[in-house]
């Protein structure tokens, strides 16, 4: 394979992989915006997309659209029921003890994922066949199409819902202030609540289209997650553009650094990308600086 | 202060007169851990408790200081206890170098650069198969000796690591209560107001990290040095995590709590290891009841129960440091 075809090769999985980085990265950025929680178990529901969807499908031999279809408002739940028990409850919720209890609940949950279905990894098959297809000289599985699609879709889906329903424009108002949003009627922890309802759910379906590609276990949910994260970081913590940006870029170099350096440091390729923009424009790459109030 | 030595004098003679009550045996392996953790979390709690700064890889820190004891002194025959100087302060320098451009950050930035930068290093012992043995590990440390006395068995180590613990903990109760430690404080309620008061804030937080590294760098020596083989998977990112747990649960700022919450994590997977595969849902289940209904930490815990159980005594031990 010639230099360019190779390239083109490494961009195209790169960015599919990019897509599922900035929908993790969305989950993060819309509880952040609402709550000024770091969820550390958002990794964790893109794990619970991908293994229910599996134990659906062999388990409970449902047709896949079904078995994905049931997914979802599973691993949504739990999300939901995460919030309700956990966070809801906490008497001093400071940024110390939120990132403490969402790491336990990541433990928690992977723990009885463990428990369920096993230390297996499982495969889960394609949505619309295996047969490759030829873009430019370089080949890419139709999953790939696949996932590129349904991001595109659902970053769509949460503009329109963010900038015109009632309660989009609801939770923008508390991210911007809560006080001031409680004020004006707004049911703060029940944007709370919604904010992880949403963001479980985005953060299943990335698990569930990214599954046929990479396999799933019980513990994929870790290192998806703080791409995911860190492709958050990168877009400055918006749920918009900045983040999409983010989750592509840091696809692209992974897979680029991967196949032109070494594929044993693709994960370290991320994080030294990730500090790097840290130390050069801690505010994200896309966004302007903020002052800080004293 | 008086009453301070007074306490830990007390505590070093319990620990002191421990090993007496069980010959030898399991539990006295699982309290090497303890001493280990015990330094690590120390180390940690005077970064995150004192100048509230977080850190997400720490154990990257305690990792490099056992694998360059390791590599000192199994490859090149170093002797161990120039190969633990060489790598606490090693360690210290390198903290110290990216402390500057790292401890600007802040909040969840912070986290988010030292978890990634001890993912990086976790990878680094992974890779460089040719130096660190790759992920089967790295074998044939040797002990650790002071003229003919060797350090080969749990006894013997139970009391060279426990006075390393001491001695970490001696060293951080007087930093507790210097200008520096008071100075730390100030910046951890509002780094503005202290830098406003003439605290060299960012120099001060970049000496504090590579303080806390090398004593975690330290630890690592000791781990090397008593265990004689080193793998990867001890210093990844749930090591971090699990440090970080130690001193939010054993309590903020207290030196005695990050005893506690070392003592508690490393006996809990033990105690529940009866459990089988069902410890880590208990394990993360503790964690979050913790978090919800003793948000203070065991330090403060603590003397409240025993001050409950105890009747007609008026609150003791309050205060710690």
């Amino acid at each position: 394979m010639q230099l360019s075809e190779q390239l083109t090769q490494y961009l195209l999985s790169g960015l599919s992989t990019g897509a599922i980085y900035a929908l993790i990265g969305f989950g993060f950025a819309i509880i952040y915006n609402t709550t000024s929680i770091i969820n550390f178990a958002q990794g964790e529901f893109v794990m619970l997309g991908g293994m229910i969807s599996v134990y659906f499908l062999s388990g409970l031999k449902l047709p896949l659209p079904l078995a994905i279809l049931a997914a979802i408002p599973l691993a949504t739940a739990t999300g939901a029921i995460f919030e309700r028990l956990a966070i809801r409850p906490l008497k001093q919720p400071t940024h110390l003890n939120l990132v403490i209890i969402t790491i336990g609940g990541s433990i928690l949950i992977r723990g009885l994922a463990m428990l369920i279905w096993g230390k297996d990894t499982h495969a889960m098959p394609t949505f619309s066949g295996s047969e490759p297809l030829n873009l430019a000289g370089a080949t890419i599985l139709p999953q790939h199409l696949w996932i590129i699609g349904v991001t595109l879709l659902i970053i769509i889906g949460n503009k329109l819902f963010f900038s015109y329903s009632v309660t989009g424009k609801a939770m923008r108002a508390c991210a911007c202030n809560r006080t001031a949003a409680s004020l004006v009627g707004i049911d703060v922890r029940r944007m709370v609540l919604f904010s992880f309802v949403i963001s479980s759910a985005m953060g299943s379906m990335a698990g569930i289209i990214i599954a046929p590609l990479t396999m799933t276990s019980y513990d994929v949910g870790i290192m998806l997650g703080l791409k995911g994260f860190c492709a958050a970081i990168i877009g400055g913590m918006s749920s918009g553009f900045g983040t999409v940006l983010g989750g592509l870029l840091l696809g692209v170099l992974e897979s680029l650094g991967a196949g032109l350096i070494s594929s044993g440091y693709k994960d370290a390729i991320a994080f030294i990308i990730l500090l790097l923009i840290l130390f050069i424009r801690p505010q994200g790459l896309f966004k302007k600086a903020d002052t800080e109030r004293v | 202060m008086k009453r301070e030595l007074l306490k830990f004098l007390i505590f070093a003679a319990l620990l002191l007169l421990l090993p007496l009550f069980f010959q030898g045996g399991y539990l006295l392996n699982v309290l090497l851990f303890v001493g280990i953790h015990t330094i690590l979390a120390i180390g940690l709690n005077l970064l995150l408790g004192f100048a509230g700064q977080i850190s997400l890889g720490h154990a990257a820190f305690f990792g490099m200081g056992a694998y360059l004891s390791g590599i000192l002194t199994a490859t090149y025959n170093v002797n161990p206890w120039l190969a633990m100087i060489i790598a606490a302060v090693v360690v210290g320098i390198m903290a110290f170098l990216i402390g500057f451009p790292i401890l600007k950050l802040k909040g969840h930035y912070l986290a988010m650069a030292t978890l990634g930068l001890g993912i990086i290093i976790y990878i680094v012992f992974n890779e460089a198969v040719d130096l660190t043995g790759g992920p089967s590990g790295l074998s044939g440390i040797p002990n650790l000796s002071i003229g003919s006395l060797i350090f080969d068995n749990d006894l013997k180590n139970y009391y060279l690591i426990w006075a390393f613990t001491l001695a970490t903990m001696l060293l951080s109760i007087n930093l507790a209560h210097s200008r520096i430690g008071r100075a730390l404080r100030a910046i951890h309620d509002s780094e503005v107001a202290a830098r406003v008061m003439g605290v060299n804030a960012r120099l001060l937080k970049v000496q504090i990290f590579s303080l806390s590294a090398a004593i975690s760098a330290i630890a690592g020596s000791l781990y090397a040095h008593t265990m004689t083989f080193v793998s990867p998977a001890s210093f990844g990112f749930n090591f971090s995590i699990e440090l970080l747990t130690m001193v939010v649960i054993g309590g903020l700022g207290s030196i005695y709590g990050s005893f506690l919450g070392a003592a508690l994590l490393t006996l809990l997977p033990e105690m529940l290891r009866a459990f089988q595969d069902y410890d880590i849902v208990i394990y993360g289940l503790l964690l979050i009841l913790m978090t919800m209904f003793m948000p203070g930490g065991l330090a403060r815990a603590f003397p409240a129960i025993v001050a409950a159980i105890s009747p007609k005594k008026p609150e003791g031990g309050q205060g710690s440091a």
